[in-house]
């Protein structure tokens, strides 16, 4: 019996090594180990032996039992890795292979500058505010100082619909209105919004186009307050290291009138192509905003004073950006707008 | 305007600033220079010559051989010119020389000829062919007999000059006038100013005796000067007045017109020369046109004269249009010898109409119109009559011929320093801001703590305290004004909910895969309602430039279709673009149109392409919806919004659902018409357009958090056997209605409409949540709900359960 018990050891062992697959080891664990056995049957024909012989027999048994269970699980490990290894390998993938696409689009590059305009004057505590595209001429032209017959009208022609309704020439209609609606109180606003003009559409020209305008009004509003607001802007949008210069000008309503220039963000000032070898660039129109104005909306201009700032969206878009064209901006050609698909903070 | 660097000096010491310099302090102070010119273009090697023989060339018709005295020696040159002939002074540009164009001179041989240099036309330096005198310009220019050979041609011709040229805003037409730039830069330089001297020898007779003038219009014309110059002998004007003229961009004539146009540059004023005799009168009357009269203009074209034009008249008919432009019949000719110099002050406004109505502007016209300073008008008159004296031989009769009841008093403005410090921010002492008024030439006096300042008639720009405040900081300087923020409350600043909202919407549309674009508002009358949500009357501009941007747009979807032609004309292989923008609707009570705020899309092509996975899709009407969809879920609008099959203009009669959003119609969502398609060479293309306002001015509840359910929910999945005709969203809400409370969820999960229907038929899937709240729901009450839902299918929508 200690020979038998000797040669099915062997025997399961050698079938536990020649196992190639867990499924083999598991048929062999069954048939060597399981309960219909020959090791099962070893033990349940131990009754015929003498008792003094059984103890002994009985420990030889599981002896044999337990040495074979060790050398399957032994093997079971090594199998098991090996199967695991071969899913790995069998799973395994091309990961230069492209993803799944995520079609996502992006802003218009105008909606873009105005929207860091907005935000960056919203964290000085502006609000934004709109009006209507088609205007009565009282509030494009002659609330801000221009009545019929003014020169300065001719700095831009205008498309009419009646003789006092007009397509807006700039935004400055919205501060108008604003001013007129909060009946002296102080206000700071950014008015964004698309304008018009008689011009040609040609690579500098557009009939539409964008502007954004600021205005402040309050007690003691100075010079030196445009000019501290304009240089946090133009650090903002333009880089902290750049630098603002106000040359004088002339708004029919503004008193005094400037325009601001930005040290080159290109060059730094040494002179290049973008500031055509100035070292400056021509970015905004400003000034105190004249008494005509703030007295036909009802403000006391001895009272109150303000400030006003007027650009335009597509020219920091074209000098930012390094647009050429400015009929880009209204052709929404795909290969141009999806350029502006990045952020930039 | 253009002003001579060299001309100017006449009047101010510029300090020997080079001309760039000076032209960065006139920018920084008030007038930008727009360009700074070299007019000698870095030319060398360019003298006067002396033709001394001219001859046919033997090989070529139009050349001619001369040889040329050069000073260092004769030369022989060939000459293209049709006007060269022997013993002229020419202008020579030597072997070596470079012309404005870049064209190198070198010694050359033209059809077997030497020829060593070229002599030049004006042109050929860089003058523009309109400036250049008529007699010279179809040929070379010929100088003054007596200019010396051999010199510095350029020297000669003015050329080693600079010209500024001077961007001028409206208020500035002070500086329309070498007289105004030279009081500014004296202004910035700090520097006294020469007036020209005028005297000259009248003779005995008096103007008053030969002319006659009478003003019928004093509104229009409150001042009229004439002077009357006799046996003056027309002729060309010297070299030095022809160059200035053409350094500031005007024509050389004659003698007599040269000097009108000399001094209306120099003075800002102005002049128009008659023939006396041809006056026939002797007379001259200011009056207002009769409606319809007739005057032959100097471009010898006929006008037609209104009752609101101003007319110069020799007391019968009309011989110029005051301050516009002169009549032929008295324009001065080669053999005028008695002239009437009129030197007048036109009321601004009726200028600016009678030359915008005759389409007529003039270096008069846009000075008279911006008002020129009464105190130059006399002045002018007399300048002239110097000039002419001086350059045409004449004798200048006694006095003027007058009417003057132009007011010229000086504009008073009174401000305060404080004022002045307050509004720039700044701390001027009252010594700088007088310096700085003595400087421009200001007359005032400090007293009291404020300024008395009399602005000069020639800045009648100058009338507010404001004014003064420009003035001062502009000459002391925008650099030195210190950089503040306002003071006072702060604000906290921010979008109204309204534009917070539409940055969602567009964030939403650019992350479901739509390119925000921006299209024009003016469109054609024929597009302006194609595709529009509702039309009313258009709103059309007066005077388009062309049909295609006539008229403003109701709808936004006709330029977003446009911009998807151009991008599939392009290879795009998809377009997914949306705008939203203003449409343009009938009229207010305040007279504009209502503007609506709409948001648009235009969706075609690829919309997923990843088919190595074997994921291919094209856009289709569902793409589209899905985003819709999605945008009414992140607005919180999703359980308010239905879709409803219609027909649209221009869409796919099958393919068209309205957009309604609490019963009211919002928007419109299909597939373009399939021969609209092909009309844009456009495949499968979808649009939406939506009222974007209603949208976002819709009022909800503020959001608040529903408890996540703690009991299980059930499902039951239906297959129902429709009509095809049956809408499947109908279905759903005879589901919901039916379903009761416990009826948490009905979704669409599978559509059949294959061949194992009958005709006419389809069958639609719906997977239905059950749940309660508050326990778990028994099976009876699930059947029990369940029941009256598949009743409900059966009686309202006329739905079998497919078996
Ligand atoms: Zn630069």
């Amino acid at each position: 019996m200690q020979e038998q018990l000797q040669q099915l050891k062997d025997e399961a062992i050698g079938k536990i090594q020649a196992a190639s697959t867990v499924k083999e080891l598991q048929d062999v664990r069954v048939a060597y180990l399981g309960k219909k056995g020959p090791i099962t049957d070893l033990l349940k024909g131990m009754g015929k032996l003498p008792a003094e012989e059984r103890p002994k027999m009985g420990a030889l048994v599981n002896v044999v039992r337990e040495e074979v269970t060790a050398v399957l699980d032994e093997r079971l490990v090594i199998l098991e890795d090996a199967a695991i290894a071969q899913q790995l390998e069998n799973e395994s993938i091309d990961v230069t292979l492209p993803g799944r696409p995520v079609k996502t689009g992006n802003h218009h590059p105008l909606t873009r500058v105005v929207e860091e305009i907005e935000d960056l004057f919203i964290n000085m505590g502006y609000e934004i505010a709109e009006g209507p595209e088609v205007e009565k001429d009282y509030y494009n032209f002659e609330a801000l100082n221009l009545p019929k017959g003014h020169p300065a009208r001719d700095m831009q022609d205008s498309f009419y619909i009646s003789e006092d309704i007009l397509l807006r020439t700039h935004t400055s209609p919205v501060q108008a209105r604003t001013m007129e609606a909060k009946g002296g109180e102080p206000i700071k606003i950014i008015c964004p919004g698309k304008v018009y003009r008689r011009d040609s559409d040609d690579a500098t020209h557009s009939h539409q186009f964008t502007q954004i305008e600021g205005l402040v009004i309050g007690e003691n509003i100075r010079m030196s307050d445009l000019k501290g607001t304009l240089s946090v802007f133009a650090k903002k949008m333009f880089g902290d290291d750049r630098e603002i210069r106000l040359r004088p000008s002339f708004f029919p309503f503004t008193e005094p009138s400037v325009e601001m220039d930005i040290s080159c963000f290109k060059c730094g000032g040494s002179g290049c192509n973008v500031c055509k070898k100035t070292g400056w660039i021509e970015i905004l129109g400003a000034g105190m905003v004249h008494p005509n104005v703030l007295e036909m909306a009802g403000y006391d201009s001895k009272r109150l004073s303000g400030f006003a700032f007027g650009m335009g969206p597509e020219r920091i878009a074209m000098l930012k950006y390094g647009v050429e064209d400015i009929r880009h901006f209204y052709t929404n050609d795909v290969r141009f707008v999806s350029q502006f698909h990045r952020t930039e903070v | 305007m253009l002003v001579s660097t060299k001309w100017l000096a006449d009047y101010i010491d510029t300090k020997g600033l080079a001309p760039a310099e000076l032209a960065e302090k006139i920018t920084r102070s008030g007038i930008e220079v727009d360009a700074v010119i070299d007019r000698s273009h870095g030319m060398t090697n360019v003298v006067v010559g002396h033709v001394l023989e001219c001859g046919k060339h033997p090989e070529a018709d139009k050349l001619s051989i001369c040889q040329v005295d050069v000073g260092e020696e004769v030369t022989q040159i060939i000459c293209g010119a049709p006007n060269i002939a022997a013993g002229q002074k020419v202008i020579v540009a030597r072997p070596g020389a470079v012309l404005p164009g870049g064209m190198k001179i070198k010694k050359a041989k033209l059809r077997g000829e030497e020829s060593n240099g070229m002599i030049c036309s004006l042109q050929e330096l860089a003058i523009e062919g309109k400036l250049v005198p008529k007699a010279y310009a179809e040929g070379i220019y010929v100088l003054p007999a007596d200019t010396q050979t051999g010199a510095d041609a350029l020297g000669i011709l003015g050329l080693n000059d600079t010209v500024l040229e001077l961007g001028l805003t409206p208020n500035r037409a002070d500086a329309m006038s070498m007289l105004g730039v030279a009081y500014e830069v004296g202004a910035i330089l700090s520097e006294d100013m020469k007036y020209p001297e005028i005297n000259y020898a009248s003779s005995n007779e008096v103007a008053e005796n030969v002319l006659k003038l009478r003003v019928e219009d004093v509104d229009a014309n409150p001042m009229y000067v004439a002077k009357v110059v006799k046996n003056v002998v027309i002729g060309e004007s010297p070299l030095w007045l022809q160059q200035r003229l053409m350094a500031a961009g005007v024509r050389p004539h004659n003698n007599v017109v040269d000097v009108t146009n000399y001094v209306l540059m120099e003075y800002g004023q102005p002049l128009h020369a008659f023939d006396y005799d041809r006056l026939q009168t002797g007379e001259i009357v200011v009056r207002a046109a009769h409606a319809g009269e007739k005057i032959m203009t100097l471009d010898d074209q006929e006008r037609e004269l209104q009752a609101h034009h101003l007319v110069i008249t020799n007391g019968q008919e009309p011989v110029a249009i005051a301050g516009v432009m002169g009549g032929a019949n008295s324009e001065v000719h080669d053999g005028t010898t008695t002239i009437v110099i009129e030197s007048a002050y036109f009321k601004p406004a009726s200028v600016r109409q009678t030359s915008k109505d005759h389409n007529l502007r003039s270096d008069a016209s846009s000075r008279f119109e911006k008002g020129v300073d009464p105190n130059r008008v006399e002045a002018a008159a007399e300048r002239a009559a110097q000039l002419i004296a001086e350059l045409a031989g004449g004798e200048v009769l006694q006095g003027s011929v007058k009417f003057d009841e132009l007011d010229k008093t000086q504009k008073e403005v009174i401000v305060s320093p404080d004022f002045i410090n307050n509004r720039l921010g700044m701390k001027i002492s009252l010594e700088e801001m007088t310096s700085i008024l003595s400087r421009l030439k200001f007359d005032f006096e400090a007293a009291n703590g404020m300024l008395y300042i009399k602005a000069p008639t020639r800045r009648q720009d100058i009338q507010i305290e404001e004014d003064i405040v420009e003035e001062i900081a502009r000459i002391y300087g925008y650099d030195d004004i210190p950089m503040t923020l306002p003071e006072g409350e702060s604000t906290p600043g921010g979008l109204t909910p309204y534009q917070a909202q539409r940055r969602i919407v567009r964030n939403f549309l650019e992350g479901a895969g739509l390119h925000q674009a921006i299209t024009y508002s003016l469109t054609s009358k024929e597009l302006a309602q194609s595709f529009a949500l509702e039309t009313a009357p258009v709103t059309e501009l007066l005077m388009p430039m062309s049909e295609e941007r006539s008229t403003l747009r109701q709808s936004l979807i006709p330029h977003l279709l446009e911009a998807a032609s151009y991008n599939v004309a392009r290879k795009a292989d998809s377009v997914t673009l949306f705008e939203t923008g203003s449409v343009f609707l009938g009229e207010t009570a305040e007279g504009l149109p209502h503007e609506e705020e709409h948001v648009a899309a235009v969706m075609t092509g690829k919309w997923l392409d990843h088919s190595w996975q074997g994921e291919r899709k094209t856009v289709d009407f569902f793409v589209l919806k899905g985003i819709i969809e999605g945008l009414f879920a992140k607005l919180g609008l999703d359980h308010l919004v239905t879709f409803e099959q219609t027909q649209k203009d221009g869409l796919h009669p099958g393919r068209t659902a309205s957009i309604k959003l609490a019963h009211e119609v919002v928007g419109v969502v299909g597939q373009l018409h399939p021969t609209e398609q092909k009309k844009r060479d456009l495949k499968e293309t979808y649009v939406m357009e939506m009222n974007l306002a209603k949208l976002l001015n819709f009022s909800l509840e503020p959001l608040l958090y529903t408890p996540v359910p703690r009991f299980p929910s059930i499902s039951r999945d239906i297959a129902l056997v429709v009509n095809r005709t049956q809408a499947a969203g109908e279905l759903q809400q005879i589901i919901r209605r039916a379903g009761g409370k416990l009826l948490k969820d009905v979704r669409v999960f599978d559509l059949y409409e294959g061949e194992k229907m009958e005709a006419g038929q389809k069958s639609v899937a719906f997977s239905l949540t059950y749940e309660d709240p508050e326990r778990t729901l028994t099976d009876e009450e699930v059947v029990k709900a369940h029941s009256k839902v598949l009743k409900a299918l059966e009686e309202e929508g006329n739905a079998q359960l497919r078996g």
